[in-house]
């Protein structure tokens, strides 16, 4: 099959390419809006926010959620807060700036002209949440509030205490709920995507499960955005929700979407660290910490004093030793590798030595508890109710873990897959952080997808493609429903004796060994045979007790975990084949004392990866990167 | 992470098929639990075992597992998301129980939350409140600069705290007349502080309090168990605010004008 991968980035000048496109893009007339049906799957930031205004523009919309109410998609999570090149603080900020930091940050594997529009759309984001009424933290005068955060000099970053993700999801979903409201958006949660229904090459609908009564449904559309999330629970333990998936993204992949630098994962360096066997999931503590918090471990080798009797001189505060000019705002790749390797070396703390400290003493002595206690309360109350400990009396304790997926279906400017009428948004796509995401931009992104990208292409889509009426009672539907009732009924048959959870764990813990924060050759390579060898036993001996035909909460387990385990293996292949070392990608074998050694030579590209069918070894195309603007420069944060 | 000791518990559990099956309470033993876990990481090791017998797991919502995405929530030993005040099930670690403790755990219960399974219950109810009202008519990509719309520190961080809610149901669960009292002031609270918030204001107290009571939700009288079980600390004073607001739009309110515009 030829290369499907045209990027389809508009000409000219990186600051007007946007303005250029939007004004070529073709439009659909109000009247003719009403005619067309497009499906959203996933109702997060990205989705939430492109179901609304496409509602809000007279599109129909079908919203889809696995989630019993959009509400709780996992955007709600994220606590930090959301960049935008406002420059309110007048310390230098602009478009450009922004700009420069998420390609450097993304350490030159982003694509230009997607984080320009990015940057460029940022501060229309933050006037859109403000007047939906997000509650923003303000100043005394009334004006906004900003902080800093990682891989920035400059304070951009907007926030909602703790909690920013949620007050944004809300401020989405609110919008969004008017437009169900007003009979615009129809909204189907606890649906699962379980299909894409592919005519005449081009996106028609979804094929999903009811969750409640187990019911294949058909839903048909002149359009369908994927905006699904991320994957790292591949790895089962990561900072992502229980029910974030690669399912939707993966039946997308299969059915044509290519899946772009699939190994790109980001290790967020500020996570509670694990305690035990039973853990399910791990709690990120937010990057803003690192405002006034200092990263140290103990000097000597297995000093296993408690913090309050390890004096100032015996403490190593490595990232200001090691990076004085960002310091403990070091960008999360460089702080996550750091951590790693005090650990390695034997000085990590608590009792399972994987853990470092985070501590606030001194901004407690400098700014008052209270002060403290303003900005970060309810992290801390968090943080004490997980681990017993009160952090404003002794040193937090941190280890990085999985987070968010750079990687992610492969999308043109355009946000178009390569299927025809299949977009993709926020955190499914791939393509605006490079190899490593920065703090606050994944807010950013998923919203700028949603209120600002979407309109424009998808009604640019919509105005220029000739699209024949279909009913879902098209063969193409029959066939892909019956396949899906297929592949349920084979999960049911097996009636193995291992539970859902134990292949989900082993293959995690693959994953995290070898396909992780440090990555190589052999480890990739075994990694590679042990997979298949999950697959395998998985198909053979899983246990789901219960039937199909209502909640089953095993099934979708299942079919989740079978996803992963697929996307795993590509995972890895992946890893292999990028032999350089970037961002989060780090492949020990290209380093030079410790840093990330890239090969812009041979690997300045996106890898997208084409599905050619069961057991097939995919075909893995390549989206060459210029960068115009940026010149590719070693990113160095010293 | 403390290195806390292990402990056993008796869990007296909920289990009901469906939505029109009758439940019952059934005993598990749930052992060897580490007092490190959080309360849901206790139920999956039950549920591992569950289904390695070939039994079904008990269903419950969960997602984040961080304590904001408000989808986890049941009672346990009467009390919604158990014994911690401010702390949703999720973030509850079985450090705050005793060796060979019993425990009783059943879904949250009140009309409007239909049970789906076990101590799975619908809350779809909570999104038609917020869908009548619960919104600023703010279309996208005109907003005016952020900037120019201030907002007094003391008003925005008070509109925070009555955002902050989680939509999770523990005050309906709490309350003895099953209000959603708290719920929905809070979503009222939070819109009625903002200088964004104000066109329709008085619409919305009218719409969302009626929706609220058109789902079968109970009256409030004030007895604040709503308060003292929600886990994000929304403050009985939103329900006061609500009052006010639904008090003045319905004293106030204006027939809707039917005129067409005019060119």
């Amino acid at each position: 099959m030829a290369n499907k991968l045209d990027s389809k980035i508009p000409s000219g000048p990186i600051e007007s390419k946007w303005t250029k496109t939007k004004f070529n893009y073709k439009l659909v007339n109000p009247a003719n809006k009403r005619k067309h049906t497009v499906i959203v799957v996933g109702t997060g930031l990205a989705g939430g926010a492109a179901a609304a205004t496409l509602g809000e523009l007279g599109y129909k919309v079908k919203a889809f959620c696995v989630h019993e109410s959009p509400r709780r998609a996992h955007s709600v999570a994220a606590q930090g807060g959301i960049n935008a090149a406002k420059n309110y603080q007048n310390d230098g900020d602009s478009t450009y700036r922004l700009f420069y930091d998420t390609v450097k940050g993304g350490d030159f594997r982003a694509r230009e002209a997607n984080v320009y529009r990015l940057a460029e759309v940022s501060a229309n984001i933050i006037d859109q949440m403000v007047a939906q009424g997000v509650p923003f933290a303000r100043e005394y005068g009334g004006t906004l509030a900003n902080r800093s955060f990682g891989g920035a000099q400059v304070s951009r970053t907007f926030y909602a205490r703790g909690q920013t993700g949620q007050q944004l999801l809300l401020g989405a979903y609110s919008e969004m709920m008017r437009q169900v409201d007003s009979k615009n958006v129809e909204l189907y949660s606890r649906r699962e995507m379980l299909d894409v229904v592919v005519i005449d090459g081009k996106a028609r609908g979804i094929i999903v499960r009811n969750l409640l009564t187990g019911e294949i449904e058909s839903h048909e559309a002149d359009a369908v955005v994927i905006a699904s999330g991320g994957y790292s629970n591949v790895f089962f333990l990561s900072t992502n929700a229980m029910n974030c998936a690669v399912t939707a993204a993966w039946k997308a992949h299969k059915r044509g979407a290519y899946f772009a630098n699939p190994c790109y994962t980001q290790i967020h360096p500020t996570c509670i660290p694990v305690h035990g066997e039973n853990q399910s999931k791990l709690t990120l503590m937010s990057e803003s910490l690192r405002n006034d918090g200092r990263v140290w471990v103990p000097k000597a080798v297995g000093d296993k004093r408690h913090p309050s009797q390890i004096p100032e001189n015996e403490r190593d505060y490595y990232l200001e030793r090691v990076y004085p000019s960002f310091g403990n705002l070091a960008p999360r790749d460089v702080a996550s590798r750091q951590a790693k390797y005090r650990c390695d070396e034997g000085r990590g703390v608590n009792e399972s030595g994987k853990a470092v400290y985070l501590d606030f003493a001194d901004s407690i002595k400098r700014l008052g508890e209270d002060k403290i206690s303003e900005r970060y309360g309810n992290l801390f109350e968090m943080y004490e109710k997980i681990t017993g400990q009160n952090p404003y009396k002794q040193p937090m304790m941190i280890y990085p873990a999985p987070h968010y997926t750079m990687g992610g279906l492969w999308v043109d400017y355009n946000l178009e897959s390569t299927i025809p009428g299949l977009f993709v948004a926020g955190e499914a796509n791939f393509s605006d952080h490079g190899a490593n995401r920065l703090g606050a931009s994944a807010l950013m992104q998923g919203l700028a997808d949603g209120y600002f990208v979407l309109p424009y292409t998808l009604g640019n889509y919509l105005g220029g493609t000739k699209l024949e009426k279909v009913t879902n009672t098209h063969d193409a539907f029959k066939s892909a429903a019956d396949g899906v009732k297929n592949e349920i009924s084979k999960l049911m048959n097996i009636k193995g004796n291992r539970t859902v959870d134990s292949f989900h764990k082993e293959l995690g813990n693959i994953m995290w060994e070898y396909c992780g924060m440090g990555r190589n050759e052999a480890g990739l390579k075994k990694a590679l045979q042990e997979i298949p060898k999950i697959k395998e036993e998985f198909w053979n001996n899983v246990r789901i007790p219960g039937d199909a035909n209502y909640l089953n909460v095993e099934l979708e387990k299942a079919g989740r975990v079978a996803d992963f385990i697929e996307l795993g293996e590509l995972m890895c292949r992946d890893a292999l084949e990028r032999k350089e070392s970037c961002g989060g990608h780090y492949r020990e074998e290209y380093q030079v004392d410790g840093e990330a050694k890239r090969d812009d030579e041979n690997f300045c590209h996106v890898a997208a990866w084409e599905y050619t069918g069961d057991n097939k070894p995919s075909v893995r195309h390549q989206e060459e990167l210029t960068f115009e603007n940026v010149h590719l420069a070693t990113r160095s944060y010293k | 992470m403390s290195g806390g000791k292990n402990i056993n518990l008796t869990l007296k559990v909920w289990r009901q098929k469906g939505p029109k099956d009758q439940g019952k309470f059934v005993e598990l033993q749930a052992k060897n639990v580490s007092e490190d876990a959080s309360f849901l990481e206790m139920l999956d090791a039950v549920n591992e075992e569950l289904v390695s017998k070939g039994d079904e797991p008990i269903a419950f919502d969960h997602d984040c597992r961080e304590g904001i995405c408000g989808a986890c929530g049941f009672v346990i030993d009467g009390e919604a998301h158990g014994p911690q005040r401010g702390t949703t099930v999720c973030q509850l670690h079985m450090r705050n129980f005793k060796n060979g403790e019993t425990l009783t755990i059943e879904p949250f219960r009140a009309s409007p939350f239909p049970v789906i399974k076990d101590l799975m219950v619908n809350r779809s109810a909570f999104d038609r409140i917020i869908s009548s009202g619960g919104f600023i008519s703010q279309n996208a990509g005109n907003a005016v600069d952020a900037n120019a719309i201030l907002v007094p520190k003391a008003d925005a961080d008070e509109a925070m705290s009555s955002a902050t809610c989680i939509g999770c149901g523990a005050c309906v669960a709490a309350c003895k007349n099953a209000s959603a009292a708290l719920f929905t002031s809070a979503k009222i609270s939070h819109m009625a502080l903002l200088p964004q918030g104000q066109v329709e204001r008085k619409e919305r107290a009218m719409r969302m309090v009626g929706q609220m009571d058109a789902e079968g939700f109970g009256s409030c009288t004030t007895t604040g168990a709503c308060e003292v079980a929600c886990p994000k600390d929304i403050q009985l004073t939103n329900i006061a605010r609500m009052n006010r607001e639904f008090f003045v739009a319905q004293t106030t309110k204006r027939e809707k004008h039917k005129d067409g515009g005019a060119g």
